[in-house]
């Protein structure tokens, strides 16, 4: 087995085994406590600003604010905020980002 | 199944960008469209596809991709233990068939649901499963296209930019109180942070967690001092 293909199935066995970790024990949780259910509420914000944000302030490997996909990218945030729309946040952020490069 | 794929439909847009990307990379670095479907389906996570291939391209070993790989699906494991409580009364089975399909887009749309009190608990890992399955399929033709297209695709469209917006457009209903806020501004900033100090991929996790221990530090301190009450000190632990 070539070395892309040792990675694919190590990175994929460990990444089922992440996905499936807690799901797969589920039968034998019993009611979550409330100091448990506190801190998973937690980790939709935490975990996809992790990824959002450094898209937005570094997309090119350094902290950077002085570029367009910032721009784009609080745009599309401000469009998805009033509009609740993905389709139109996810066409406009592309699109602007297109149109600003131009410059 | 079919109402959960429905859900999921409006992520097609974001989607399939990304999946192209997934299959352009590795075309690029020089790998075959078979290689770009073993990543696709047997890994069947974006960020980390990317990220993987990056180390391999740069003659990184086996081992490293596979440990960035991990590292930036992580948080899979949190999503796991934030999705158990809600799919514990379904059979093993359909549970690991769910872990398989899981990702961002429908962990963060269930999970806002499923808070809410929405969809039946006894058609919920079909809800999802459908969702997941509807994604797959999107991914694995994207990933196909992207693949044999390669370098077609025109330089100008910055396809790679539905990457972040996908996320986005999860986080923006995500922040639906105080405490979501700070962990989100917290989770964002610490990742900076870790990325600029030089961790990494390792920096998602990092700041994920540091994210999570402040909203939960400010949920505490707002649940004390009440509503109105000043704002909770933060711990930026990156």
């Amino acid at each position: 087995m070539n070395r892309t293909w040792t990675a694919i199935v190590l990175a994929g066995i460990g990444t089922f085994t992440m996905r499936a970790s807690f799901l797969a024990m589920a039968h034998k949780l019993s009611e979550v406590p409330p100091w448990a259910e506190r801190i998973l509420r937690q980790i939709p914000p935490a975990a996809l600003a992790a990824l959002v944000v450094p898209a937005l302030v570094r997309p090119h490997g350094e902290f950077d604010l002085t570029q367009w996909r910032l721009v784009a990218g609080l745009i599309a945030g401000l469009v998805a905020w009033r509009t609740k729309n993905v389709a139109l946040t996810l066409v406009l952020g592309v699109g602007i980002l297109m149109l600003l490069q131009q410059f | 199944m079919r109402a959960g794929a429905a859900s999921m439909a409006p992520m097609l847009i974001g989607v399939i960008p990304f999946g192209l990307v997934a299959g352009t990379t590795p075309a690029a670095v020089g790998m075959d469209v078979w290689d770009a479907l073993g990543f696709s389906i047997i890994l069947f996570a974006g960020a980390s596809q990317l990220a993987a291939i990056d180390v391999l391209s740069r003659d990184g070993s086996a081992l490293l991709a596979a440990v960035v790989a991990w590292t930036i699906n992580l948080r899979m494991l949190l999503y796991s233990a934030s999705l158990a409580p809600y799919l514990a009364h379904e059979p093993l089975r359909r549970r690991l068939m769910a872990s398989y399909v899981m990702v961002d887009q429908n962990y963060a749309i269930c999970v806002t649901r499923w808070r809410e009190g929405k969809d039946d608990p006894k058609g919920r890992a079909w809800f999802f499963i459908g969702g997941g399955l509807l994604l797959w399929s999107a991914w694995q033709l994207a990933t196909l296209a992207g693949s044999l297209l390669g370098s077609t695709l025109p330089e100008e469209l910055p396809l790679d930019f539905a990457v972040p917006l996908v996320f986005l457009v999860l986080l923006i209903p995500a922040i639906n109180s105080r405490p979501a806020a700070v962990a989100a501004v917290v989770g964002g900033g610490a990742t900076v942070v870790g990325y600029e100090a030089g961790a990494g991929s390792l920096s998602i996790v990092c700041g994920a967690v540091s994210g999570i221990i402040a909203g939960t530090l400010a949920e505490l301190a707002l649940d004390k001092r009440g509503p109105a009450g000043p704002p909770a000190p933060l711990e930026d632990l990156s």
